[in-house]
């Protein structure tokens, strides 16, 4: 069942790089990684790439197999032709440190400036109450295993390094998004979505979503109603009003 | 030479996991100025992995429950071996640290009433897993990396700076501890990105490092795996225990190769799973042992109706502790009743409507789906053993987590004792909970009483260096990767799941071999991100690990929890006084006998006498 495939894999650091071809062996039930691993076993045992569990639960080996953005753990070589060349290029949207390494600090940046869970005062540990309906909602948004792939995807920041200081990306508005869902959290943060992590420049194309190994809808289930809060407190004209005449906010 | 970068800290964490984080959290309260280190990027560790729950009496689903029924529940499941002091505070503790949780943000699955939702769990009498659906793990770490944002946030508010008084250090490895005299002084290291080298100057460390499993060619454990905790304490003067117990997790993935030992969580069974074998046999009900018959049903009927009346029925024998399961499926597939790819077969679509499968279940459903194209809410799943935690660590004080080594603290996997012989599903997680808070107080506390610093020598430093370079210092030795599978064979092969004499000492011959081989390992490349570089330097931490498992398993001839010796197959309650205490000698480990302490009265009295002269010596008894 086992068969030579042809793989061009992205090698060089910040000063740059190339595609570089190999023919690799190939078996039965094998996904990306695992190309990746018997390359550097038997023939570039210096390949840079990140991985942890390869069980598409840490979010750690994310990359782009022929453009696409994917968990190489969780791309299974049978969705091949044997006959394809099959291309491995590292996130395109975080600085190169090496092969099939990026520099993701851009999110660890962004995750610090989602002010945390504001817990109630009155409740002492133990003292939650919360109902299944009610946390599932946010529940959904934690599944998020951080591969950063949504950020990587997101056309505001993947071809414009101008607009990273203003915009957070899909997956840390979504982390806005889940704490303003949160049952119990006291803060407020609708403005905090829309002025200080830019979830106006978010046009909805959905593409976050479709990359999304943990099949979240980020953009229907936090995006989206995030929008509508934002709107609803910005941009109603009687709350505008409102705000006007008492001088609100 | 380039110029060393230096860094000081009061506390230095080694290691970002569930210990981890919680260690630092803790130390970092106490107003210490705190570094975690770890191997991976932030949030990634080995924690994210756990799927099943947090084991805690908190009494929600089933008010019966209280510390002393989980106490008793965690002594059963290591068979009476475990430091019992520590099986004690992790009982009365677990609770608060899940509470505690919450308020970091925390949101666990809830029952009707509003509170978190407890569920059943191989070896726990009552429903006691606090749980997220079957990603607990991920929740966890989470949970806790949010914590320590909200706690750098507030240094920003205060100080201007978020890393004033706790930094993450990620993508870098400790390569060796660093002592003034007996003291801990530090610890040295590589960034994996760059490859250059740092050095921590701090008078306490706590170790953080999880398990061993990387030494195993079958294993549910990640890359991090590697011993290093281990290794570093033994190179550093401490001694370890319990090494010769490594648990077998029963449910791994078989098939495809690549994926085999992948996790499948005990939940499939918790929630209603079955084992089958080939015959289409529920097999478990002729594995139950005698100290287990009065609590496990030896019928189908009755085991079917715990699943909705516990107090009336016995439970079903696929929640059996999980090396009493592991060893039963080995020795299904050895009767020749396995599935097609050597596991045996773990259904829930015939017990479970799909819908509630993929509620209950949705990372396991997730997980066939998309790497072995099996729908487990129609097919059965195929699952083995797989190697997935090790009983033993560095042995230390159960109230502050300090080693031999003054300065020097574990938490978490790689600490020993708190399970004795097998480690109960859902004792994990809040093992790391209460015991990385233990630590984290317990360096604070040193740090704090201490008069002088310890100052690190130079030629320490220079030591460091020449070893972590060595792999690049030489021209045509073995590659590291050929290394690493002869020695996961091995141990697969040798000391695994069933052991016996011969086996091992072969074992000890080809580790002896190897450990000469890796001496002239050659690496390409450089120094900057250099996956081959950073296996050479793992490597050694593995070998000498894997040198401890090896002695202390040969030399306890008794089978008990995480340790079956085919020629010695019955347990000994004299072994169960005795604990084998490995310590760095040359090279290599030594392996010593050690009396445990005897077991506080009031503890041993929570437990019928029926049942402690299935384990104890007559002379403990009288």
């Amino acid at each position: 069942m086992s068969y030579q495939g042809k793989f061009r894999v992205w090698r060089g650091d910040d000063s740059g790089g190339a595609l570089e071809d190999f023919t690799v062996e190939v078996n039965e039930g094998e996904v990306v990684l695992d190309i990746i691993h018997r390359l550097q076993a038997t023939q570039a045992p210096d390949l840079a790439v990140r991985w942890n569990c390869k069980a598409g639960k840490c979010g750690s080996c994310s990359a782009e197999i022929n453009g696409r953005p994917r968990l190489l753990c969780m791309t299974r070589m049978s969705v091949f032709d044997e006959s394809e060349t099959i291309t491995v290029t590292p996130m395109r949207t975080f600085p190169i440190i090496r092969d099939l390494v990026t520099d993701v600090s851009f999110n660890y940046t962004k995750a610090r400036e989602v002010p945390s869970f504001a817990p109630p005062k009155d409740l002492a540990p133990g003292e939650y109450r919360m109902q299944q309906v009610d946390v599932e909602r946010s529940q959904e948004f934690r599944k998020c295993i951080e591969c950063f792939l949504c950020q990587n995807t997101c056309h505001v920041v993947r071809d414009h390094e101008e607009n990273k200081e203003v915009f957070s990306g899909p997956r840390f508005l979504m982390r806005v998004a889940e704490l303003e869902m949160h049952p119990l959290d006291t803060a407020d943060r609708v403005d905090q979505a829309q002025d200080d992590h830019g979830l106006g420049y978010c046009n909805i194309t959905k593409c976050c979503s479709e990359v999304c190994p943990e099949h979240i809808h980020i953009t229907d289930n936090a995006l989206i109603p995030m929008k509508e809060r934002v709107a609803d407190r910005k941009y109603d004209p009687i709350v505008w009003l409102g705000n006007k005449l008492f001088r609100r906010s | 030479m380039p110029e060393l970068e230096r860094h000081s800290f009061d506390v230095l964490v080694i290691g970002a996991g569930g210990a981890g984080l919680r260690a630092a959290i803790e130390a970092r309260e106490h107003g210490m100025r705190t570094a975690v280190l770890c191997k991976s990027l932030f949030g990634k560790a080995h924690t994210v992995m756990a799927e099943g729950g947090i084991a805690a009496a908190m009494g929600n689903v089933n008010s019966s429950d209280n510390w002393q029924v989980h106490f008793r529940d965690t002594m059963r499941g290591g068979k009476f071996l475990n430091n019992w002091r520590m099986a004690e505070l992790h009982a009365q503790e677990a609770p608060q640290r899940v509470w505690e949780l919450e308020t970091y943000g925390a949101l666990f699955d809830r029952t009707k009433d509003g509170r978190i939702s407890q569920r059943n769990f191989g070896g726990h009498e009552y429903p006691r897993l606090a749980h997220v659906g079957d990603r607990t793990g991920l929740e966890l770490i989470r949970t806790l990396q949010q914590k320590i944002v909200s706690l750098q946030q507030e240094d920003y508010k205060e100080f201007g700076d978020y890393e004033e008084r706790l930094r993450v250090f990620q993508e870098f490895t400790v390569t060796d501890l660093v002592k003034d005299g007996d003291r801990i002084a530090g610890a040295f290291g590589y960034w994996r990105e760059s490859g250059r080298f740092v050095l921590f100057e701090a008078p306490a460390v706590i170790l953080a490092t999880g398990g061993i499993g990387k030494s195993f060619k079958v294993t549910s454990n990640s890359w991090e795996y590697t011993g290093d905790g281990h290794a570093l304490a033994l190179r550093a003067g401490a001694s370890l225990i319990n090494m010769e117990f490594i648990q077998f997790h029963p449910t791994g993935m078989v098939w495809p190769p690549s994926v085999k030992g992948i996790l499948v969580t005990e939940s499939v069974r918790g929630d209603g799973g079955v084992l089958r074998n080939s015959d289409g046999k529920r097999f478990m009900f002729d594995y139950i042992p005698e100290v287990f018959k009065d609590k496990y049903a030896d019928n189908e009927e009755e085991a079917d109706r715990w699943y909705t009346d516990q107090a009336n029925n016995r439970r079903p024998p696929e929640l059996l502790p999980r090396d009493e399961v592991a060893r039963a499926i080995n020795s299904e597939v050895k009767a020749g009743r396995g599935s097609p790819h050597g596991g045996v077969f773990l259904d829930v679509s015939t017990r479970l409507p799909a819908e509630e499968i993929r509620r209950r279940l949705p990372s396991m459903h997730h997980q066939f789906k998309e790497l072995a194209d099996v729908d487990i809410t129609a097919q059965p799943m195929e699952v083995g053993p797989t190697c997935h935690y090790v009983m033993g660590g560095v042995e230390v004080d159960p109230d502050t987590g300090s080693s031999s080594v003054p300065g020097l603290y574990a938490a978490g996997e790689v600490s020993g004792g708190m399970h004795g012989s097998n480690r109960l599903g859902g004792n994990s997680l809040s093992d790391l909970l209460v015991f990385g808070r233990r630590a984290g107080a317990g360096a604070a506390e040193y740090v704090r009483a201490m008069d002088e610093r310890p100052v690190v020598a130079e030629e320490t430093i220079t030591e460091a260096r020449a070893t972590a370079l060595k792999p690049f210092q030489q021209e045509g030795g073995e590659n590291p990767y050929t290394l690493h599978m002869e020695l996961q064979q091995s141990m697969n092969d040798l000391v695994g799941i069933i052991r016996r004499a011969g086996e091992m000492e072969e074992a000890l011959q080809r580790l002896e071999k190897l450990k000469e081989r890796a001496q002239s390992l050659t690496v390409e490349g450089h120094q900057q991100f250099n996956p081959g570089w950073h296996l050479a330097l793992d490597l050694r931490n593995m070998l000498l690990v894997s040198e401890c498992v090896a002695k202390a398993a040969l030399l306890r001839t008794e089978s008990r929890g995480g340790h079956t010796r085919d020629d010695h197959p019955s347990m000994d309650a004299e072994w169960r006084r005795k604990l084998l205490v490995c310590r760095a000698s040359g090279d290599g480990a030594v392996v010593e006998e050690k009396p445990q302490i005897p077991i506080r009265s009031d503890l041993l009295d929570l437990f019928e006498r029926t049942e402690l002269e299935k384990y104890l010596t007559a002379e403990e008894l009288s």
